[in-house]
Parts: structure tokens; C-alpha cells; sequence
């Protein structure tokens, strides 16, 4: 008789390893789906080993009755399909004491780093069970017995099985559900029946990824041209849009290379459409002179880039907030341009609709960031509702004469004409011109030009959008954070709030132009601590660099790919307040 | 030379529709001599004689002497970075299939520091056209060796020549898969109106490939008036006859060396009547 193993959260976290072809991930996409059907939340990520196809997969879910982004703190239930290379993933799949590995006994003994965990082992004979219904895979007997360790009802698993698999035919969906039947079966004990203490929701919610809730935004602010060259972990987005767009009423072009992507871009954009590309960093390094073009140029382009470990290759499948410096400064020239980065994945659908509208109504650069956490992770969400953010081109009158495409005007936005209209020809140029946009070198024009192109993102009013800030009363201490830390330090600051302490939380989603006095005001008489995943603190110096913060504020900077979570931020943050007295 | 100075198009030029209204009113950086004057006007020609309204024209360029051209029209231009202008017309094309969409730029932009984009757009085969001046230097940084330099022309930059054979566009651009290839002269201004009017009308992507001598850089180039043969040549659809006719050039002949029906690449552009209806379709798919 094994013991039930105690939970302390009121989260679930399952993991399921296994080698390629085992179909880890496809017991966790059903189990996520089945979670959701049953009415509560969860967050699913996934880690690979290199190989193109057939390498080992890990999938790690956190499971909740209320919104979760965070990854667990360790798994309470893993299941390893078999052991190889399971060392890969233990940094990813952290075991206790408090944790149950299940695993198949008819090959490897568990490694030794699993042994030593303290985990409660219980061995069963998958393989062995795969024999005795035809047809069937070891995964859907592993989903049977995930699914009766946490006492989930099985008509959740059924619907999810259709959904997922649905595909695949009645035979495999039946022979399916026959080997999850079995699987329940094998370990009847339930040891981490959670389910039953939680609250299910009737609401609907969705099912979404980082990456297809950016393409969802942007379809949402009519974006009519995404083109792009592949890159992990972006490409994504491109293959959301690819057969949604159209419907929609555009297209999706694939590039030769990220120097023609951002090219292709700036010309659809110039047709007069909003248009857009997805990179990660060495991509983007790729894009930065055309991307000056669209600044000099003033042609809307919306660039989302989903950082990656870096430099160069780096680790492409794994998540680091690394490229702040570059989305910043990557730039030839003075080019002001936009910089926005969603705080988790259920604000992405807005926050990117908002920055292709940003793009649209400034007419110039606006970078998306997000990173691979963010983008690959999916998410049990509310649906979002649709918003009107009201941003478009502004276009010439209708009858103009003596059209100036780069008109100095007081909102330093100028109006932009539509490709067809009679007597509004102009050409665009990126080299700096007067004002009807012929080539100019002369002095004057270029601090003109020059200042209305930084004018008009300054003097914007970006509302409410351009940060989350939690303030609370009596706050002696302000905590900036940004993308995808802002889940984990926000529980964390939480947690030490309810243990008594005072401490503010401000998410920066609008990097660029930075709101300067918005941040000093809510920083006022309070020690700052930026966080953030990355081994130079690059936030920390770029808030400190425009005096945004004061001189004695603090810096948590952490490389990744390993994601932060709420203890380990609480732990640093207690140090580092610790370190302040 | 054998000009063909009695062609069609001299008398349909006189017609309604004036080449100099194509013109904008900046004067070019040009030097004076230089071949690019000549193929300005051809192409102003070409645009009157198919009326196309001056509206309906997007002129993409990248950057050198000869991409300066979109200014000196009165259409709508896009003078951009460095090689990239195919790329940025294919962006233009896709989102706007009713423009007439031309790209302008030397053989530097387009065979060097843009050759991936020229390959690739061939490839694509979009109904694009390409005019390239070929004058076979970089002029605007004051005559360094382009990818269509002979090996042995000497430079500051290359005191014994380059020792590198040239590129051949047209070669190219039949392997890569253009539908149109023609080359033209600067100097035989009514065959290359006649080859630009072809070029545009042809459905696909068109390579003109204009010989145009620079005159400041390369003067011995004023001697390829008397080498030229205007319109000699006489188009297959064939591309081992095309192929063939190319190779065998010494570089002198234009006319249409190629020209056939291939898929053309038209991205989908079908608006939306119900875009809201449409949206709120895409994200029931996320329903739990």
C-alpha cells in the first residue's frame, strides 16, 4: 500500500518524459485540453532534446482551479514513458520527497539522480500492457493512469482524446480510450486527487499558445501581410496566421532570408496594409537596416521577436530575456521607434493588437518582444474580448493639392497617402528629405525630419497600457519587472506581501519611448529592485541610464534558460531586501 | 550599330497621354552623358504609350546612381536600403496586385549585395518588372568592380583587375526561373522603350537587363555604341534555346531572349466581406 504524498500548493504539476515517438506530448496536450474541459486552468511547456525527430520530449504541466502562468515548483506526479536522457530535463522537471514517478519496469531502472530525489517510485509494466490491446500505444495507458491519479473524470479525457486525435479516425480514438480505461486501471490508488477540493468553472476559456495569441492580435488589428523566414521559436506565429489570414483577407509570404522579410514588410506596408514579421534575435540582427527604413521612411511595420538563448545559435529552443539591448539600440541613426513587451501570455492577444495599431497610426517601427516561454508556452485563459484601440493611418484629404508626405504638422504625424490615389504620388525614401520627401542633405531638413520622427512617438499618449503597476499602501519597496518574469515575481511579491511585507510591482510593457516620469513617480521614496532573466541586468542599466530609477536601486539579473519561479524570486528578493538594512 | 530608327514607337508616342508627365520635377544627380538620362526617358515613353495612369505605379529601387530613379517620376516610389528592392516589391506586389509594380537599380544592387533576392524573385516569378542598368561599375561610390566587371579592369580598390569572372544576369535569372529575360541598350532609346512595354505587359516577372555606359567611371564604355545591335534577337519560349542564345551572346545583341507562360506567384488577396463573423470563427477553434 503506497502512502498518499502530501501537496502543499493548491497547484498540480505533471510532467511526462519519454523518448522520441513515445508521445509525451501528446499525453499532455489531451490533459490540458481534459483540465480545461473539466473546468479548471493550466499552463503546459515543453522542453526538447536537438534531434530534428525522434529525440526525447518532456512535457510540464501546472494545473490550477484559478489563471496559472508559472511553472511548478516540482512535480507532484512524473511520468517517464522510459529513462533516456532523462538527465536532460532535470533541471526542467524538478523531483522532491514530495513527488511520485511513475515508470515503466520492463526496461531502464530509474537514474540515479531520480533515486536520490526522495520521490516515491512505483514501477508498472507499460509495455507489457501495450501487448494486450491491439493496436494501442503505451502513451494513452500513461494518460489512464495520469488520469485516475488525479481523479479527473474520464468523459473530460474522452472529449479531449476527440479533439486532439480526432483526426487520426474512429479505430484509434476507440483503441484509445480503451488503453486509458486499461491505464486507469493499473494503479487504482489515487495519490494526488486534487481535483475534488477544486472549484471547476462553467466559464468559457480558451486553449492558446504565446505564439498563435500574437498572430490572434494582429489579426485582430487587420494585419493583411505577414512575412517572414522560419526561425525557432517564431515561426510559430507565421504558421497561425498562415491558414487563418487568408480568410481574413490576406497573405502570408515566405522570404528568402530575414533581410527580405522585414523588406517585403515595409513594401506591403508602403501598399497601404498593415503588414508584419516574426523573428528571434539572430533574425532580427538580420533586420535592423530595413527596420531604420521603415523609421526613416515612416512606414508602419510591426516586428515581433521572440528571444531565444543567445548570442549567436545560442539555445534556440529555450527562453532568456536577452535582447533588450537590442531591441533598444540595434539601430544606425537616431531611430526612435516603439518598443512593447506583453507581461504574460493572456495579455498577448491585446498588447500585440495594440501594437500593430501603435505601428499603424505613429507610422513607424514598433517591436513586439516576447520570448520562447512566453510564446511556447500553452494556456488555459479566459477569452479575451475584442478591444477598439481606434489606431489608424491617418490619410490625406480627399481633394490635396501640393501633397507633402512628410508635412511638418503638430502632432508630427503627417498624412499618408494610399498607392492609387491620384495626385498624392510621393516617394519614400530612407534617405533624409525635405519635407515633399526629395533627398536632402542639408541641416536644417535633417533636424526637422529628425525631430518629427521622434515627436510624434514622444507626444503620444499611450493611456493606460504602458505598465501594470500593483501599488501597495505603505510601500517602501517598488519591484520592476518585465515579459515573461512578470508571472513569477508577481506571485512571489504577492506571497511576501501576505507574509507582511510592503511591496509595489510595476510590469513595464512599453519599453520604448520609456515613461520616464510615469516610473520615478511610482518609485517615489521607495528602494527599486528590477528583475529580470538575463546575466548583465540590461533593464536595470537602461532604467538607471535615463534616471528613471535612483541610483541606489537594485538589480536581480539571472541568465537563463532556467525560468525564474515564485520561490526563487522570493528568495532573492529576501536576500536582496535582506542585503538593504 | 544597326539602329532601327524607323520603329512603331516613335509615331504612338505623340499621343494623349505625354512621357514627360511621368517626369517629377527633381532634376537627376546624374552625370551629364550618362546612359541612365536615356533609359529615364524610355521608360517615361513606355509608361505613356501603355497609358498607365501615373496613380497606379508603385517604382521600387535600392541604392546607387541608378536607384535614384524613383524620384525623378511622378509616380508613387520607394527609394530604399541597399539590394533589398525586390524584396520590398514583392511585399507591395502581394499586398497591392493592382499597382503595376517596376523596380529600378545597377548591377551592384541587384547582383551583389542582392543576389539572393534576385535569384528569388525569378524564382517567384510575381508580375514584377525588373529594370536593371548595368553599367558594369559602382558609380555612386566612385568606381570600385560590380559582379558584372570584366576580370582584368583595373581599380583603386583592384590594381591587377579582379581576377574574378563576371556574373551573367540573364544566365541567371533563366535558371532561377524569370519569365521574361530581354537586354537592352541605353543608347538605342526607342528599342528599349518598345523591350520596357513588352517587359510590363508580359504577365511574370521580367528582367531588363540595360547595358548603360558610365561615363565618368568608365569611359571606354561610349564604345559600346558602336557594338550594339538593336533588337537582333528574337524571343523563345524555349529555355534550352534561350539558354543557348544567352551563352552565345558576346553581350552585345538585345531583344527579348526569353519570354514563356509560367505559374506566376500571386499570393492570395481576396477581401473580406464580414471580418468580424470571420474573426469570431477563428477563435471559437479555441474554445475549450
Amino acid at each position: 500500500m503506497i502512502q498518499p504524498v502530501s501537496a502543499t500548493q493548491d497547484n498540480l504539476a505533471i510532467s511526462v518524459s519519454g523518448s522520441g515517438g513515445t508521445g509525451a506530448v501528446t499525453v499532455g496536450l489531451i490533459l490540458l485540453e481534459a483540465i480545461a474541459k473539466a473546468g479548471f486552468y493550466g499552463v503546459m511547456t515543453r522542453s526538447f532534446g536537438p534531434q530534428i525527430r525522434g529525440g526525447e520530449s518532456a512535457v510540464m504541466l501546472n494545473l490550477s482551479d484559478h489563471p496559472i502562468e508559472t511553472l511548478a515548483e516540482f512535480s507532484h506526479i512524473h511520468l517517464a514513458l522510459d529513462w533516456l536522457k532523462f538527465e536532460r530535463f532535470s533541471d526542467e522537471i524538478p523531483l522532491t520527497q514530495d513527488s511520485l514517478v511513475i515508470y515503466d519496469n520492463s526496461r531502464e531502472k530509474p537514474p540515479g539522480l531520480v533515486e536520490n530525489s526522495g520521490a516515491k517510485l512505483i514501477g508498472i509494466g507499460l509495455q507489457n500492457a501495450v501487448k494486450t490491446i491491439k493496436g494501442s500505444r503505451m502513451n494513452m495507458f500513461a494518460l489512464g493512469i495520469l488520469t485516475q491519479q488525479i481523479g479527473l473524470d474520464l468523459t473530460f479525457i474522452e472529449a479531449a482524446l476527440k479533439r486532439t486525435l480526432g483526426k487520426k479516425g474512429d479505430d484509434v480514438i476507440s483503441t484509445s480510450l480503451e488503453a486509458i480505461q486499461a491505464g486507469m486501471r493499473m494503479i487504482p490508488d489515487s495519490h494526488y486527487e486534487k481535483l475534488s477540493h477544486w472549484h471547476p468553472t462553467q466559464k468559457p476559456r480558451w486553449n492558446i499558445s504565446g505564439n498563435e495569441a500574437c498572430g490572434l492580435g494582429a489579426l485582430r488589428g487587420g494585419l493583411k501581410l505577414a512575412a517572414a523566414y522560419p526561425i525557432t521559436p517564431a515561426t510559430d506565429i507565421v504558421e497561425y496566421l498562415a491558414p487563418r489570414i487568408e480568410k481574413l483577407g490576406g497573405r502570408v509570404l515566405i522570404a528568402e532570408d530575414e533581410l527580405a522579410a522585414m523588406n517585403m514588410v515595409i513594401g506591403g506596408s508602403f501598399g497601404g496594409l498593415p503588414s508584419m514579421t516574426a523573428t528571434s534575435g539572430p533574425g532580427f540582427s538580420l533586420m535592423t537596416e530595413a527596420m531604420g527604413l521603415a523609421i526613416a521612411s515612416e512606414t508602419p511595420a510591426l516586428v515581433v521577436t521572440v528571444m531565444r538563448g543567445g548570442p549567436s545559435t545560442g539555445i534556440p529552443t529555450k527562453s532568456e530575456q536577452t535582447d533588450l539591448n537590442q531591441v533598444l539600440y540595434g539601430f544606425h541613426g537616431e531611430a526612435p521607434h516603439v518598443v512593447i513587451a506583453p507581461l504574460n501570455v493572456q495579455e498577448m492577444v491585446t498588447i500585440s493588437q495594440w501594437s500593430l495599431g501603435l505601428a499603424e497610426a505613429l507610422q513607424t517601427l514598433v517591436v513586439e518582444v516576447s520570448d520562447q516561454h512566453l510564446g511556447q508556452s500553452r494556456v488555459i485563459i479566459d477569452p479575451i474580448p475584442p478591444v477598439d484601440f481606434n489606431l489608424k493611418r491617418l490619410r490625406p484629404p480627399a481633394t490635396t493639392s501640393d501633397y507633402q508626405r512628410y508635412e511638418l504638422t503638430q502632432e508630427a504625424v503627417s498624412p499618408i497617402a494610399w498607392p492609387g490615389t491620384p495626385d498624392t504620388q510621393y516617394t519614400a525614401d530612407g534617405l533624409e528629405h525635405t519635407e515633399t520627401g526629395k533627398p536632402s542633405s542639408m541641416a536644417k531638413e535633417h533636424q526637422q525630419q529628425l525631430t518629427k520622427r521622434a515627436q510624434k512617438i514622444t507626444q503620444h499618449n499611450y493611456g493606460e497600457h504602458w505598465a501594470k503597476v500593483t501599488e501597495t499602501l505603505n510601500a517602501t519597496v517598488l519591484v520592476i519587472t518585465w515579459g515573461s518574469s512578470y508571472e513569477a515575481v508577481r506571485i512571489a511579491v504577492e506571497a511576501l506581501n501576505q507574509q507582511g511585507a510592503d511591496i509595489s510591482l510595476l510590469g513595464l510593457r512599453l519599453l520604448m519611448p520609456l515613461q520616464t516620469e510615469q516610473i520615478q513617480a511610482v518609485a517615489k521614496d521607495k528602494t527599486v529592485i528590477v528583475i529580470e532573466q538575463n546575466a548583465s541586468g540590461q533593464l536595470f542599466h537602461y532604467l538607471l541610464s535615463d534616471n528613471a530609477i535612483p541610483r541606489n536601486s537594485q538589480s536581480i539579473a539571472e541568465a537563463g534558460p532556467i525560468l525564474f519561479k515564485p520561490s526563487t524570486v522570493q528568495t532573492a528578493l529576501i536576500h536582496c531586501l535582506e542585503g538593504l538594512k | 550599330m544597326t539602329h532601327a530608327s524607323q520603329t512603331p514607337l516613335e509615331k504612338i508616342t505623340v499621343k494623349t497621354v505625354k512621357p514627360t508627365e511621368y517626369l517629377s520635377n527633381v532634376h537627376p544627380v546624374w552625370c551629364p552623358g550618362c546612359g541612365h538620362f536615356f533609359i529615364l526617358r524610355a521608360l517615361t515613353k513606355a509608361l505613356a504609350w501603355l497609358k498607365l495612369p501615373k496613380e497606379q505605379i508603385g517604382l521600387v529601387s535600392g541604392i546607387g546612381c541608378s536607384s535614384r530613379l524613383p524620384a525623378y517620376l511622378n509616380v508613387y516610389g520607394f527609394h530604399g536600403v541597399h539590394g533589398r528592392a525586390l524584396a520590398l516589391a514583392s511585399g507591395l506586389k502581394a499586398n497591392r496586385p493592382d499597382l503595376t509594380v517596376l523596380v529600378a537599380g545597377g548591377d551592384g544592387d541587384g547582383y551583389s549585395i542582392g543576389g539572393n533576392h534576385f535569384i528569388h524573385a525569378c524564382r517567384r516569378n510575381m508580375d514584377i518588372t525588373y529594370i536593371v542598368m548595368d553599367n558594369e561599375v559602382y558609380g555612386m561610390t566612385k568606381g570600385q568592380p560590380s559582379p558584372t566587371t570584366p576580370a582584368e579592369w583595373q581599380s583603386k580598390l583592384t590594381p591587377q583587375g579582379t581576377g574574378v569572372a563576371r556574373f551573367n544576369p540573364m544566365g541567371i535569372a533563366l535558371a532561377a526561373g524569370a519569365s521574361f529575360i530581354a537586354r537592352g541598350f541605353s543608347g538605342d532609346p526607342n528599342g528599349l522603350t518598345k523591350l520596357m512595354t513588352e517587359a510590363i505587359q508580359h504577365k511574370g516577372f521580367s528582367l531588363i537587363e540595360i547595358k548603360s555606359p558610365c561615363v565618368t567611371f568608365r569611359p571606354e564604355e561610349k564604345a559600346w555604341q558602336k557594338s550594339m545591335r538593336s533588337l537582333n534577337v528574337s524571343p523563345s519560349s524555349n529555355p534550352a534555346e534561350a539558354a543557348k542564345s544567352i551563352y552565345s551572346s558576346d553581350g552585345f545583341d538585345t531583344g527579348i531572349f526569353y519570354q514563356a507562360d509560367l505559374p506566376v506567384y500571386e499570393p492570395t488577396n481576396t477581401p473580406c466581406e464580414n471580418p468580424a463573423d470571420v474573426l469570431a470563427e477563428i477563435e471559437k477553434e479555441l474554445n475549450v
